[in-house]
């Protein structure tokens, strides 16, 4: 945090001032771990063992928050008795199909909700429908069993004990390398403080979303958080620290091809074909909670999208909407791009050349175009990958014999456009414009709004079907200035909505209208323009507030500071505590108040209960803090939503140096695979020839530069700081393998090779894992060959295998070789890496989804590597499983 | 022309230096203790300043690739890391890892030496000459500050169980007794109002006298320039009633911008804090009136010896005994200067 | 000037008359040193802005003279930054000012070899036209089945995570209405 977010970090050495302990979990000592009260080193990839154990030791000894635990999360409810563990399964969940790899969730459901679940996961991986539930859990019917004793074998809370039962220290030290000593530090120090008086913060950078299990990972960070009574209360949470001044904005209004905006899904051709079916798979009906009013949300967008054209008769023109068939995602994309099935492509602020994982697929992609725009404020290598490419070093792109045409577009900078960012807590605040754009840049705001307006003149007078989604689009915004910038204030009133009639902005999502009489482009932020003033422009001073800084920007949703904040009172509605009261219920004023935006209808009573039948918002009892969830409750147990299991369970990242010790399953057996020649993977366990891929690397950022170094190895006083591409390596390592502090080094996976300067620092340490030295290695990812300061790009060493959730690919945990010495050049490389993937016995081979368990080596549950009565057991456990799916 | 130099406390210096009723002296104290090394100093100050490039080269010095404070670096993070524990950490961050024992040369060539190879054909054997690796395990060369046996290193310690990373920003210290004002024959350099030492680059003709007056190594010319350039702790931001660019950049408060004596008296408390808290290296760097140069406007809180840090131990105003040799010099240029002055008032304008 | 105000001046003379003998402080103050207001205090203009880099969100306040920008630094008012700024915040100012930044249209052309100028109109009116030409040759109007899939796979966007809300909103209103679906940003990555 120190490191990506120093001045985040504030706050941090503000309450370690007052007393908090900093514990930092990372494989590198970083500026955040010297900072830190403990540093806990930790084999990459390996942070649900690492964290179930946390939850073991919860368990255990019953140490959880148990009546907040019983009141507000699904501990107490039971599960049908169809439902198998991975203890039972060797590592997968009852309902796997070998075929498709991915799961029917049928029987992961409550007790008499069997018919609940999704039985095609494959589709819901395709389109990462894991992202809808940004804001807002999966659908429940009705209500579920529940035996607040705790005892039922089948509740939740037991269910997780068995679970985790095996996450012993010992179990912890064997896969993470964590010494016991160092993990029993942290959980006594996390339960020690979770308390009504106290609480605990989780928090993430965004690293953790780059895994194989990326979204299970923070589920196990929640399901601590929860059991210890920390969600929803101040101090408490599971914070995740994205890296981009907007990139929670470009989710909550996305430019994701799988969302509209406030998460509502992009259509499917078989699941969404009429409006009816779209609303409906929205919606959920009979689903309590505030999703009851999905089809408002879903008309008003149309509304917003096709204005007068858009009318109830013809489905407020639901038949312009294009279909998704599978993975349109940005790696399915590139591919596509290398077969030749892409024509155009725009980049608008991103260099996928350096920032993506695969570079040399990106670049071969955009070799493979028709046509690309770049938009960005400086020459970055995804505009100039035909002419100083490594793969024009190698020769696979010539520039005489690249047909792609580049137009390079100068952008604005953010002191030259008015407009709103979200950052990582959900807060807009609003830009004020400073300075005209000099020369060509412009604004995406102005090129998006052009580009369509000339595409729109040049269609006018068409009777195509086709063409109806641009000429009916409502594109009338309003423009200023010399450059005719069209005014950002009418787009962001758009986004808020506002009665169609008289133009008066809405204050909140509740007034949108299923009838086509509102519009409102983004059910989530309404209210930014509440009272037709800029809510997110406010900036009364944070020295004039309470803490909370209710009038600095503006939170979606409704201005609400912490999600869930009914939580941070008890049942009845009292604060936990003085010390961390919140949100309370006032009884003599009947209604909830506090120092935020209660989080909850603002006179329901704790006292109220729904009717048997009740249906959305009315479904939610008074102390049902979990409003978006179906069941009010918070879930550490997700009977559907998560496509990979409904429990958290520590599959070994795809390349890994060792055997999952845990589970028969060595990695995720739902992941997003791409088995093409030019995506392979490094060889595993118990694959053969891992050794020719002895190390793990991992990447992260540098506090002097940016992500892929576009806004920062360009800027003259960070490009100083940090002006070189270097590796960091454990001395012990440094040794191993003749590397010279400041000397080269190269790293190989089997689709790249990069060279670095040699870093050797005592903040790396070997780990000790299941008998063997593990050495992990450290790379920024910053370096390209542009800008002032150059390198070669780590993400070149990565291929494409994604988390089934969300279509994020792992690109924080790899395995590679490490040589000394600058790597080889041109035509030499291709032969180099050839001769890597020859000897990992990767020609034409991808490491089996469900691992195949041909050398026995699998570890049995007791913990003996080479126990031989494992496998047997396994096997029997594997078959009968496979005869169920 | 100096006076004798007191050597109890004097009076503020604005005043010495003839500054009416002066504002009260103003300075950095800077807590090492918080500093996060993210550098946000060295770039607010330039970016203020208007401080050109200092160079682009990585100085493999864990993360310091600026080196030193130089005429184009007056903020400079200095980071070191050290096989020691930090107070604050419950327990030692490598504790029960396989960290190996210390690499010595001997075991570091032998091992280039011997290093595997894995029969990559084409490739780039290992590195066939084993005398980098040897000099890389030599110690203190290749990790925190340049040179070898500093305190605080420690190259024959066993495994890597403790492990401490130092930060500290470093900048002009803004001596009650400045030696580069003492030498400067310009006026350039001059004690404002607020106590501070700052180089009037209008006046500055570029002779250098002040770069080896400094006993710290702080000021220094600018080539392509030949002025001399540092800190001026912002005289122009202060002198608005602001803050220096460093200071409020700083995330953590690491650097904090105040009068001087109530800085002093908040570094006095932070000290007993740290002192309480586990953390008795804490020390003060600077702080004393009674030191060699007066005390600094600009002082420090460290965590190991001064020289840990690339700080002098001991500092003394280099000009201390040139009061005592100036004054008969000085007497007779006076007079003589006098005289010049009074022929020329006399004429009528 | 006169000559008496240019002895005046003289920094010996004023360290014999005032209350600097010794001529290191008051005495030797430099005109420009007397003349030195921060640039700040001067700007013709102050914009309330937001850090573009990670997603903390550090409040900024963007200081303007004769339509350049001067000053970028932290907004104490801001209560998540209180007016600090981490070494890339705090280098905002160079982002913007940098002269390495691209300000014009750049062009090449399929098998070229160099870059080539191009001016703006000409280069929205040449992508409209590819846009066009992109969709027409990869249009899918319905599935094998019949079912509508009015779309095109044959054009792709990435980008958004440091665009603002409202160039986002537009980028996939444009793009939906286009019929393109590979419209994907960094938050995928």
């Amino acid at each position: 945090m120190a490191e990506a977010h120093p001045v985040g970090f504030q706050w941090v050495m503000e309450a370690k001032r007052r007393g908090a302990k900093v514990i930092h979990v990372d494989p590198r000592f970083t500026r955040t771990s010297a900072l830190a009260d403990s540093y806990v080193p930790i084999r990459a990839g390996t942070d649900i063992a690492f964290l179930g154990g946390i939850v073991r030791h919860i368990l255990e000894n019953e140490l959880d928050f148990r009546e907040y635990v019983v009141a507000y999360t699904n501990a107490a409810t039971i599960v049908t008795d169809e439902f198998r563990d991975t203890e039972d399964l060797d590592g997968l969940f009852s309902g796997y199909d070998p075929d498709r790899t991915s799961y029917d969730q049928r029987s992961w459901q409550y007790a008499g909700h069997e018919t609940n679940g999704q039985v095609d996961t494959a589709t819901e991986r395709d389109t990462a429908a894991g992202l809808r539930h940004e804001s807002h859990g999966p659908p429940v019917a009705g209500q579920a069993q529940r035996d607040e004793t705790l005892q039922h074998p089948r509740c939740v809370y037991q269910i997780l004990k068995r679970h985790y039962a095996r996450y012993t220290p010992e179990m912890v030290e064997r896969v993470c390398g964590v010494p016991r000593e160092k993990f029993q530090e942290v959980a006594d120090a996390w339960v020690a403080n979770s308390t009504r008086d106290r609480t605990t913060m989780l928090v993430y950078s965004v690293g953790w979303t780059q895994h194989s299990v990326g979204v299970q990972y923070i589920r196990t960070g929640a399901i601590i958080q929860l059991l210890l009574g920390n969600i929803g209360r101040p101090g408490g949470g599971v914070l995740a620290l994205r890296g981009h001044a907007s990139i929670q904005g470009s989710t909550d209004i996305p430019t994701l091809f799988n969302l509209l905006p406030g998460y509502l899904p992009m259509p499917n051709h078989a699941q969404h074909p009429t409006f009816e079916d779209w609303c409906t798979s929205i919606q959920h009906p009979g689903q309590k909670g505030f999703w009851g009013n999905a089809r408002a949300y879903a008309v008003n967008l149309l509304k917003a999208y096709w204005g007068a054209a858009a009318t109830p008769e013809n489905d407020f023109c639901y038949d312009y909407m294009p279909r998704m068939t599978g993975d349109h995602g940005t790696y399915q994309t590139v591919f596509n791009m290398i077969d030749g099935k892409v024509k155009g492509y725009f980049l608008l602020g991103q260099n996928p050349a350096v920032g993506s994982a695969h570079g040399r697929a990106q670049r071969l992609g955009m070799a493979n175009l028709d046509w690309l725009v770049v938009r960005d404020l400086f020459m970055i290598e995804s505009a100039t990958f035909w002419k100083d490419s490594r793969e024009v070093e190698t020769g696979e792109i010539a520039p005489e014999r690249c047909r792609t045409e580049v137009f390079f577009l100068p952008a604005a900078s953010h002191v030259e456009k008015p407009g709103s960012f979200t950052q990582t807590q959900r807060l807009l605040q609003w830009r004020e414009k400073a300075v005209e754009a000099p020369g060509d840049c412009r604004s995406e705001l102005w090129f998006s709004y052009h580009l369509g307006r000339i595409v729109r003149s040049k269609l006018a007078g068409s009777t195509r079907p086709r063409d109806r989604a641009l000429l009916d689009l409502a594109w009338d915004y309003p423009t200023e200035g010399p450059h005719a910038e069209p005014d950002a204030e009418a787009v962001l009133r758009e986004i808020n909505g506002y009665e169609i009639a008289t133009r008066r902005p809405l204050a909140s999502y509740v007034e949108m209208k299923p009838d086509g009489s509102t519009l409102g482009g983004c059910w989530i932020y309404t209210g930014v323009f509440a009272d037709g003033v800029n809510q997110a422009a406010r900036r009364k001073p944070g020295g004039e507030q309470n803490w909370v800084a209710l009038e600095w920007g503006w939170a979606w949703p409704l201005n609400r500071r912490i999600l869930y904040n009914r939580a941070s009172a008890d049942p009845e509605g009292r604060p936990w505590s003085d010390r961390k009261r919140y949100v309370w219920w006032d009884a003599e004023r009947g209604e909830w108040t506090g120092y935020d935006v209660p989080d909850f209808e603002k006179t329901k009573p704790p006292t109220y209960r729904p009717a048997q039948d009740a249906v959305g918002v009315a479904g939610i009892a008074g102390d049902d803090p979990f409003i978006m969830q179906g069941d009010g409750k918070a879930w550490l147990y997700a009977p559907s939503g998560a496509l990979d299991g409904p429990l958290p369970t520590h599959y070994e990242p795809v390349e890994s140096p060792v055997r999952n010790p845990l589970y028969g399953q060595q990695a995720n057996p739902t992941r997003k695979v791409y088995e093409r020649p030019d995506n392979p993977t490094n060889p595993s366990p118990p694959e053969p020839h891992a050794d020719v891929f002895p190390y793990v690397f991992t990447v992260s950022r540098l506090t002097e530069h940016h992500t892929a170094g576009g806004m920062s190895r360009t800027v003259r006083h960070l490009a100083e700081l940090q002006p070189e591409m270097f590796v960091e390596v454990a001395p012990e390592l440094a040794v191993e393998r003749g590397l010279t502090h400041l000397g080269w080094a190269h790293l190989v996976t089997s689709r790249g090779v990069i060279e670095a300067k040699v870093m050797v620092t005592d903040r790396l340490t070997p780990l000790r894992i299941e008998g063997r030295i593990i050495h992990q290695v450290w790379l920024p990812y910053h370096f390209g060959s542009a800008g002032l300061v150059t390198g070669e790009p780590a993400n070149d060493l990565f291929g494409a295998t994604l988390d089934p959730n969300v279509l994020i690919q792992e690109s924080k945990v790899g395995t590679c070789d490490v040589r000394p010495g600058r790597r080889p050049t041109g035509p030499d490389l291709l032969d180099y890496l050839a001769d890597y993937r020859r000897r990992a016995g990767l020609d034409g081979h991808h490491p089996p989804i469900v691992t195949a368990d041909r050398d026995g080596t699998r570890p049995a549950d007791d913990g003996a590597p080479d126990d031989e009565t494992g496998p047997g057991r396994q096997r029997t456990d594997r078959d009968s499983h496979e005869r169920e799916g | 022309m100096a006076e004798p130099r007191r050597t109890t406390a004097p009076v503020n210096p604005a005043e010495q230096a003839g500054h009416v009723d002066p504002p009260p002296r103003m300075g950095f104290f800077t807590d090492t203790s918080v500093c996060i090394g993210c550098k946000a100093c060295e770039v607010a100050c330039k970016e203020w300043n208007l401080v050109p490039e200092s160079g682009l080269d990585l100085l493999g010095m864990s993360y310091d690739n600026t080196g030193a404070l130089t005429a184009n670096s007056w903020r400079h993070v200095a980071f070191v890391e050290q096989a020691r524990p930090a107070g604050w950490q419950s327990s030692p961050p490598m504790a029960g890892t396989p960290s190996g024992p210390p690499i010595t040369r001997a075991t570091a060539e032998a091992a280039a030496g011997t290093a595997v190879d894995q029969g990559t054909r084409p490739g780039v054997l290992p590195a066939p000459d084993p005398a980098p690796a040897g000099a890389m395990a030599a110690g203190s060369q290749f990790l925190g500050m340049p040179g070898t046996g500093l305190p605080g290193r420690d190259a024959e310690r066993d495994g890597r169980t403790d492990l401490r990373w130092l930060m500290m920003s470093d900048v002009c210290k803004h001596c009650t007794h400045a030696a580069c004002l003492d030498v400067c024959p310009t006026g350039s350099l001059f004690r404002t109002e607020f106590g501070t030492v700052v180089v009037q680059e209008d006046i500055c003709n570029g002779c250098g006298y002040c770069v080896p007056a400094c006993p710290y190594g702080v000021i220094d010319q600018r080539s392509g320039d030949g002025r001399a350039w540092k800190c001026t702790l912002c005289y122009d931001r202060i002198g608005a009633g602001r803050m220096p660019a460093c200071a409020q950049a700083c995330p953590t408060e690491s650097i904090q911008y105040g009068e001087l004596d109530e800085l002093r008296d908040r570094a006095r408390a932070r000290v007993d804090r740290l002192h309480a808290d586990g953390v008795p290296e804490a020390r003060l760097y600077g702080h004393d009136p009674d030191d060699g140069v007066g005390g600094d406007g600009a002082f420090f809180l460290l965590l190991d010896e001064p020289e840990v840090y690339g700080l002098p131990p001991d500092p003394v105003v280099t000009t201390r005994d040139l009061p005592r040799m100036w004054r008969r010099a000085g007497l007779a240029a006076l007079t003589m200067t006098a005289a010049v002055v009074a022929a020329f008032v006399g004429r009528p304008s | 000037m006169g000559v008496r105000t240019w002895i005046e001046g003289w920094p010996v003379y004023r360290q014999l008359t005032g209350t600097d003998p010794l001529g290191r402080g008051a005495a030797a103050k430099s005109a420009a040193s007397k003349a030195l207001t921060p640039r700040t205090d001067t700007a013709d203009s102050v914009a309330r802005s937001i850090c573009p880099y990670c997603a903390v969100g550090c409040g900024q306040r963007v200081y303007v003279s004769d339509g350049r920008v001067t000053q970028i630094e932290g907004d104490p008012d801001s209560p998540i930054s209180r007016g600090r700024l981490c070494p890339k915040g705090a280098a905002s100012l160079g982002l913007v000012t940098s002269d390495l930044r691209q300000q014009r249209v750049l062009y090449r052309r399929p098998y070229g070899t160099e870059w080539e100028e191009l001016d703006l109109p000409t280069a929205m009116d040449m992508i409209a036209d590819r846009v066009l030409a992109a969709r027409d040759a990869t249009w899918e109007d319905v599935d094998d089945r019949g079912r509508p899939l009015h779309r095109t796979l044959g054009i792709a966007s990435l980008g958004g995570a440091t665009l603002d809300n409202e160039e986002n909103y537009l980028i996939k209103k444009l793009f939906t209405a286009m019929g393109a679906l590979q419209i994907e940003n960094q938050a995928r990555i």
